[in-house]
């Protein structure tokens, strides 16, 4: 091969960067970047400019590209394909070889796809829509601390959804009327309670105080009821340093689970956390603070299937992944599709969930989804067809504003919970049957009775702002 | 309705919120397990161990059993050898590697 000679200026993106007869490699990054280019900006040019802003370009020619093998180490965009239903938009398609990224980092994968780039003047906004990670990138990632079947396996629960409840008011309370709080819903049914993403350690309730209290509200559950207990103990903290001072404490106190807001505490700090868990066995919660700024813009960000995938990798054993039915954003297919993401082995390419990649996760093992905001014992049959066994489901104003109480509200869930299970596996249409089903569980638990009329009007159906391409029309 | 105070009893994981099952419920049950192509299995202990990890099996898990009348054989048997213990059946799930579902269908005395 004849050696390059050194040209120096600028050089139109296409030339180096789009390569539509390139065929990907099983082991390169695959990137699905939807993009609205400058007016005059063509789509070749905007999605090669894309794969070289990522990857090895920069705005003008240097003479130490020439130094190395510039066609080994280049992102390459080898496919550009309509936004169903958006003609403002298009897919770029984008390979990245393998040894552009560090092993088991999916800060250096972010800093790169997701990083300059999204800055970049030619282009009007960039959203990442997916990201394909080969199998070889997978196995250097540690993964869920634990697991699905391990924790299944610890907590001693089986073949159903687990019910979690996030104590409120989120803050202001004391340390030990919070751990009351936590008593009373375990007590009553529920197998975790949640601290709040915004509680870490506040003028109002040291984090130490908080793990001590709770602790003994856990242990006094179990003993009451026999069954295995839990509270997340948000270990998110103003430093790594700090957040595992936190979660070594949790460890030594014995608790079974902590937590970690992954977004806001970083990908980094998160990693370091998810490797501290599975050292010691620790499950870890994952709340997604933040995950609205990046991903419900359908133009511009992150989708969260991608942050999703980065959390799987990074570490977590339970995600927040939307409720479909609540208060909070969500649409029904794609959630479908990142929840999949997340629990499954290999979850095959399917744009009607928007999912644009096959993904191949080998023996990495998965983590449970997690249901949680402005759901109630009405959503139940809903939430069981929707999130399956492998999640949990979380009441905060569904348990605590019951009218007798946490324990009464706890009690009311876990009924309504059991009840759908029962019926769903005797072959009935769960969602369709749903009244029914929690009227007849009713005549045996009057908790249940009063949470349902307690709920029964209320109901948040807005329109989803982040919808599937295909129905964007 | 005035408020009610909640008491707390000891409970046994999934299906312990609703009533003792029927023989025919617990029947749907076993046939849901099969379905799912899960292997029942029987098995026991006293009540003081009832937050153990491990129980008594009775025999072995019924790898491929089809039959639900089968299985509720098994469970009668074991109840009848051990009166006061809790029973429960299990569907092993071989290819999750954990269990698919168990729950306590004798409650002991």
């Amino acid at each position: 091969m004849a050696a390059k000679k050194y040209n120096a200026g600028v050089k139109e993106y296409r030339h180096t960067y789009w390569t539509p007869e390139y065929t990907p490699l099983d082991t390169d990054l695959l990137a699905c970047f939807k993009i609205v280019p400058q007016p005059g900006v063509d789509r070749e040019e905007a999605a090669a400019a894309v794969a070289a802003e990522s990857s090895t370009g920069t705005w003008t020619t240097v003479w130490t590209d020439l130094l190395t093998d510039m066609d080994y180490y280049k992102g390459r965009s080898y496919r550009i394909e309509d936004v169903p239903g958006d003609d403002t938009a298009f897919y770029a398609f984008i390979a990245y070889p393998i040894d552009l990224f560090e092993s088991g980092s999916v800060v250096n994968v972010f800093t790169s796809l997701v990083g300059n780039v999204f800055g970049f003047k030619a282009v009007r906004s960039l959203r990442l829509e997916d990201v394909r990670f080969p199998i070889a990138f997978v196995k250097t990632c540690g993964g869920p601390p634990v697991g699905i079947q391990v924790e299944r396996d610890m907590l001693n629960k089986y073949g159903r959804p687990l019910l979690g409840c996030t104590i409120k008011p989120k803050l202001g309370l004391s340390a030990k009327n919070y751990g009351r709080a936590v008593y009373e819903c375990l007590r009553g049914g529920l197998d975790f309670t949640k601290d709040d993403e915004n509680v870490n350690s506040q003028p109002f309730m040291n984090w130490k105080h908080r793990f001590d209290f709770v602790m003994e509200a856990i242990h006094k559950a179990e003993a009451e009821t026999g069954e295995r207990k839990g509270h997340y103990l948000n270990v998110t903290a103003p430093c790594s340093e700090e957040m595992m001072r936190r979660a070594e404490y949790a460890k030594e106190i014995g608790a079974p689970i902590v937590m970690h807001d992954y977004i806001t505490g970083g990908f980094s700090a998160n990693t370091a956390l998810a490797n501290f868990c599975r050292e010691n066995g620790i499950l870890l919660h994952i709340h997604r603070a933040m995950h609205a700024v990046l991903d419900r813009n359908p133009h511009h960000g992150i989708h969260f299937r991608v942050l999703t995938k980065i959390l799987r990798l990074s570490g977590g054993d339970q995600l927040h992944t939307g409720t479909v039915v609540g208060k909070l954003e969500g649409d029904r297919a794609a959630t479908l599709g990142w929840i999949d993401l997340l629990r499954e082995s290999f979850i095959p390419e399917d744009r009607s969930r928007g999912l644009f990649f096959d993904q191949d996760w080998g023996s990495m093992p998965g983590a449970f989804a997690v249901a949680s905001g402005g759901i109630h014992v009405w959503h139940m049959p809903a939430l069981v067809n929707i999130f399956g066994d492998d999640s949990v489901l979380q009441f905060g104003g569904g348990t605590l504003g019951h009218p007798w109480g946490n324990a009464a509200g706890a009690a009311a869930n876990r009924v309504a919970l059991e009840a759908c299970i029962q019926a769903r596996n005797e072959g009935r249409e769960v969602e369709k049957e749903g009244k029914d089903i929690l009227t007849g569980a009713a005549k045996h638990s009057p908790e249940l009775r009063i949470a349902m009329e307690t709920w029964k009007e209320i109901k948040f159906e807005f329109d989803t702002v982040d919808k599937l391409d295909v129905v964007n029309r | 309705m005035d408020i009610q105070a909640y008491k707390t009893t000891t409970k046994l994981e999934t299906f312990s919120y609703l009533p003792e099952m029927t023989t025919e419920q617990v029947k749907k049950q076993i046939a849901y397990m099969i379905r799912q192509g899960w292997n029942p299995g029987v098995e026991h202990t006293e009540i003081d161990n009832m937050m153990g990890a491990y129980w008594y099996m009775w025999k072995l898990p019924m790898f491929g059993e089809q039959s639900i009348d089968a299985v509720m054989a098994e469970l009668e048997s074991c109840r009848r050898e051990n009166p006061e213990h809790l029973i429960r059946v299990v569907g092993y799930d071989n290819y999750a590697q954990c269990q698919g579902l168990a729950f306590v269908v004798y409650r002991g005395r």
